[in-house]
């Protein structure tokens, strides 16, 4: 019996890990928590910081051969340069934009740092070897190795230090002030600029030490370490109460716990579906962590809107007419590439659309979006081949599954606010992402879906790339107008009025939570579809078709066309789906080109190309 | 004997450590217009939310057109005819000034949101799609209606209803808010300092019009802080500090309350200095 080697064998032993990696985890978390205290923002960043601090670590040891303490140095005065660099270059200047313009300038900042460090370094992993001889000391029936012991003491040293800093030195009362409040801080002298610059140079550092340390725990690296670092690094925070900072050193420690207990009970696999689900559970039950204190009412907005304040252009319905005619009209030039370019951007948009009212019009930053697609594209994938559906009904059929799963799915983030919605979303898009993997007898796991018939309609397969591109173009026009009549009438004003101020919109009578869920299923709906001709376009789809990458990606398409724009997300997905692909861009490059346009949207044209309406 | 439109008994509100609101009572009756004065931080605008629903008290018991609505959620309250306006101003800065009071209405609109339960959004959903001739029709007078009231402000925000509401002056932002909730037609509207930051002729309107409200038999709670307007609106008045009652009954009466001087000029030496406003 398993669990019995489990009560009475190396318990200790996964204890041991599961306060290691707890601890890598709080110096993450402490971090972050720093962050939002003093930005009240979530750095999604932090990841990369992280990654860029293990590869700092390598390149010394591997070029320099620099010995552990020099080792250490390095990492932390590089760590802490790139937090200072990020916070003066990608986050200063967003000072008094709208509130969403800082977290998606660290979601752009985290692409283009991931995306520099697999050009330089390779995206393969790299072997990071410990610089401590390899002794392990037995305790009963488990050891302790040395590296084991410096992971504590780094830990230690770290939460003593920034003890001591907060309570004892005049910057650290200054963080502390600029925590509680920033304008007063201001007020009374205290150099805020100079404040946010610290606590980032510090959370940096921990947090390049900590990928150095865990590089080498596991002797091995790689540039994707970092999405689940932030994720992981986000966890414990929101364990420990957001922006709290010993929480953070709890909940760090009691998600490295739970994750090394679950692996024993349940295999590796399950890690991250516990860290998720444990993420979701401290959301809807305790969503000021488990250390946290009682949350008040929302304060009531003097100034600053959600989204940035501008008047949408208004485009001319001859113009869009002419365009979507001319889109019909283009099978006609023998342009197989560009069709096929344009059948992918098309696709693309459905997503896009269904987030630019997500997070657009409703305000719901929703940064788990290619989940539904993934939902969409199961569904109809598996009615398909389990049940023999036919494409035109299993495509819809596909469409009201990912509606209902969708909504049902995120129903436990409808209530909640801000920063809370992505992290949540987030969450649980990976949980769906995870349960695909691991639910091997539906969606046969790791191998994948194979075998999907090609799309189909009235028995005639739709093999060109004509056809195919018509069909998504019907559809993308289709929900396009849909979307467009009802953002014009009564749901319209609703929806953005929820955006604009929950308190006020309830107050005056708009069920939030029922208008959320409307905007969700109607989203999901047309983002299922997609899912589901993807699927079928492709054949093939596993657990990674639909990563998060893509939902970043789609961030950007509604974005640059402008938020809850909906024409702007159809014009957001066709540029930044085919303009690299015409352009033949390799795709680490094509990545960094995503990240950089995020950048400079957010720092120039916030509003997008067509306006946020 | 017909019970008061509001009647809030014994309502607390702690917070960490501080009484917000202590046991405070309170009526309005139909056709009444009630001050609660104070000053800053005497719990006014805590005891607004604990009645709007947008905070639960801790003790005590509020009934709204005689049904026990004690930490009810402020939506299921603007349904059944209560409104507010916010201290700060809450406007919709990026919907238009129409939209702004169209939502006000929200809880107006019947034909497009059949009360049925569960397929209910779906419904609203098909309808606000297809739009048959009712729900047309609904949207056009509300619309109207929407109109009518902002024509009670002059050409303050007509001449300015597509305007983006973040647009508009802090006055008008301020008007407007009153505006979205007169188009909830509330049974009782909850007012929090509607003259807060305008000048003495933009007060002396807002007077009128909240004036001219009354006279048209609106129920009115209103907070607020220029004395001088709360006496000659004022049926009644409720004086409160540190969370508590201090004074309540005719405008009158209240104003020459030595406890009511004390709390506003802070010294017992100046007892018996001339009343305020």
């Amino acid at each position: 019996m398993m669990i019995n080697q489990l009560a009475f064998g190396p318990w200790l032993d996964y204890t041991v890990n599961g306060l290691i990696i707890g601890n890598i985890y709080a110096l993450l978390a402490v971090g972050l928590a720093l962050i939002f205290g003093v930005a009240n923002l979530i750095n999604f960043a932090h990841g990369s910081v992280y990654t860029v601090g293990a590869y700092l670590g390598w390149a010394s040891i591997t070029y320099l051969h620099t010995p552990l303490p020099v080792t250490l140095v390095i990492v932390i005065t590089g760590s802490a340069l790139l937090g200072v660099a990020i916070e003066r270059v990608g986050l200063r200047a967003l000072h008094g934009s709208s509130r969403i313009a800082p977290l998606l300038a660290t979601i752009g900042i985290s692409l283009v740092l991931d995306q520099l460090v697999q050009l330089f370094c390779s995206p393969d992993p790299r072997a990071l070897a410990s610089q401590l001889p390899d002794l392990r000391i037995q305790i009963g029936r488990g050891t302790i190795g040395t590296l084991d012991l410096l992971i504590a003491g780094v830990g230690l040293v770290s939460a003593t230090g920034l003890y001591g800093f907060l309570r004892y030195t005049k910057l650290g009362w200054a963080v502390r002030a600029t925590a509680q409040d920033q304008d007063a801080a201001r007020q009374m002298g205290v150099d805020t600029d100079r404040v946010n610059v610290t606590v980032f140079a510090i959370a940096s550092a921990l947090g390049g030490v900590s990928g150095l340390l865990v590089g080498m725990y596991y002797n091995s690296i790689d540039p994707n370490m970092s999405f689940d670092a932030t994720l992981k690094g986000v966890v414990a925070m929101m364990i420990g109460g957001l922006g709290n900072v010993p929480g953070a050193l709890g909940g760090g420690l009691l998600l490295g716990l739970t994750e090394s207990y679950g692996i024993a009970l349940f295999g590796s696999s399950y890690r991250n579906l516990f860290a998720f689900a444990l993420l979701i559970l401290i959301l809807v039950a305790a969503p000021n962590g488990l250390f946290g204190r009682r949350r008040d009412l929302p304060p009531e907005p003097m100034t600053g809107t959600f989204i940035a304040r501008s008047r949408p252009l208004r485009l001319p319905r001859a113009l869009v007419a002419g365009v979507v005619l001319a889109a019909a009209l283009l099978p006609l030039l023998p342009a197989p590439y560009l069709l096929q370019t344009l059948t992918t951007a098309l696709l693309s948009a459905l997503l896009a659309l269904s987030l630019t009212l997500v997070a657009g019009t409703v305000g719901q930053i929703s940064l788990g979006h290619a989940a539904l697609l993934a939902i969409g594209g199961y569904a109809s994938g598996l009615l398909a081949l389990d049940c023999g559906l036919p494409f035109v009904w299993s495509v819809p059929l596909a469409g009201v599954i990912t509606a209902l799963l969708g909504t049902l799915l995120v129903f436990p983030a409808l209530r909640m606010q801000g920063h809370y919605v992505s992290i949540a979303t987030l969450g649980i898009g990976e949980i769906v992402t995870l349960v695909i993997l691991n639910w091997t007898g539906l969606t046969q796991g790791a191998m994948g879906l194979t075998g999907i018939p090609a799309p189909a309609i009235g028995g005639i397969e739709l093999t060109s790339v004509r056809s195919v591109y018509w069909l998504v173009l019907v559809l993308v026009v289709a929900i396009a107008l849909l979307q467009t009549r009802l953002l014009s009438g009564h749901l319209g004003r609703t929806w953005r009025a929820i955006r604009e101020d929950e308190v006020a919109a309830r107050s005056y009578g708009v069920a939030a939570n029922r208008y959320k869920a409307l905007a969700f299923g109607f989203g999901a709906f047309g983002a299922g579809v997609g899912g589901a001709i993807t699927a079928h376009l492709y054949s093939y789809i596993d657990y990674r078709t639909f990563d998060t990458t893509l939902s970043i990606l789609a961030l950007t398409m509604v974005i640059l066309g402008g938020l809850g724009n909906v024409a702007g997300a159809v014009l957001g997905s066709v540029l930044l789906v085919s303009l690299p692909e015409l352009f033949r861009a390799a795709a680490e490059y094509r990545m960094l080109a995503y990240g950089l346009v995020l950048l400079v949207l957010i720092r120039y044209r916030p509003q997008g190309l067509l306006g946020t309406v | 004997m017909v019970p008061p439109l509001l009647q809030v008994r014994g309502v607390t509100r702690r917070f960490a450590g501080l009484v917000a609101v202590n046991a405070i009572d309170l009526d309005v009756a139909e056709g009444e217009l009630v001050s609660v004065i104070g000053p800053n931080g005497a719990g006014k605008s805590t005891l607004f939310n604990l009645i709007s629903g947008l905070d639960r008290p801790n003790v005590g018991t509020v009934h709204f057109a005689g049904q026990d609505v004690t930490g009810l959620r402020p939506e299921r309250l603007a349904a059944l005819g209560l409104a507010r306006t916010f201290q700060h101003g809450r406007v919709f800065g990026n919907l238009s000034v129409i939209d702004n009071v169209l939502v006000g209405a929200h809880v107006r609109l019947r034909c497009v949101r059949p009360a049925v339960p569960l397929l209910g959004p779906l419904i609203e959903l098909g309808l606000a799609a297809w739009r048959p001739a009712a729900v047309r029709a609904e949207e056009q007078s509300l619309r109207a209606d929407a109109e009518a009231i902002l024509a009670l402000f002059g050409d303050r925000l007509l001449p300015r209803r597509d305007q983006p509401a973040y647009s508009l002056s802090y006055a008008n932002r301020r008007r407007l808010e009153i505006a979205r909730a007169l188009a909830l037609h509330p049974r009782l509207l909850l007012m929090d300092e509607p003259t807060a930051g305008m000048n003495e002729s933009e007060t002396a309107e807002m007077q009128v019009l909240i004036g001219r409200l009354k006279a048209s038999g609106q129920t009115l709670l209103l907070i607020e802080h220029k004395l001088e307007m709360v006496m000659r609106l004022s049926d009644r008045v409720l004086a409160m500090d540190d969370g508590q009652r201090i004074a309540e009954g005719l405008p009158g009466r209240v104003r020459n309350d030595p406890a009511v001087i004390e709390a506003y000029l802070g010294h017992h030496a100046l007892g018996s200095a001339e009343p305020v406003a």
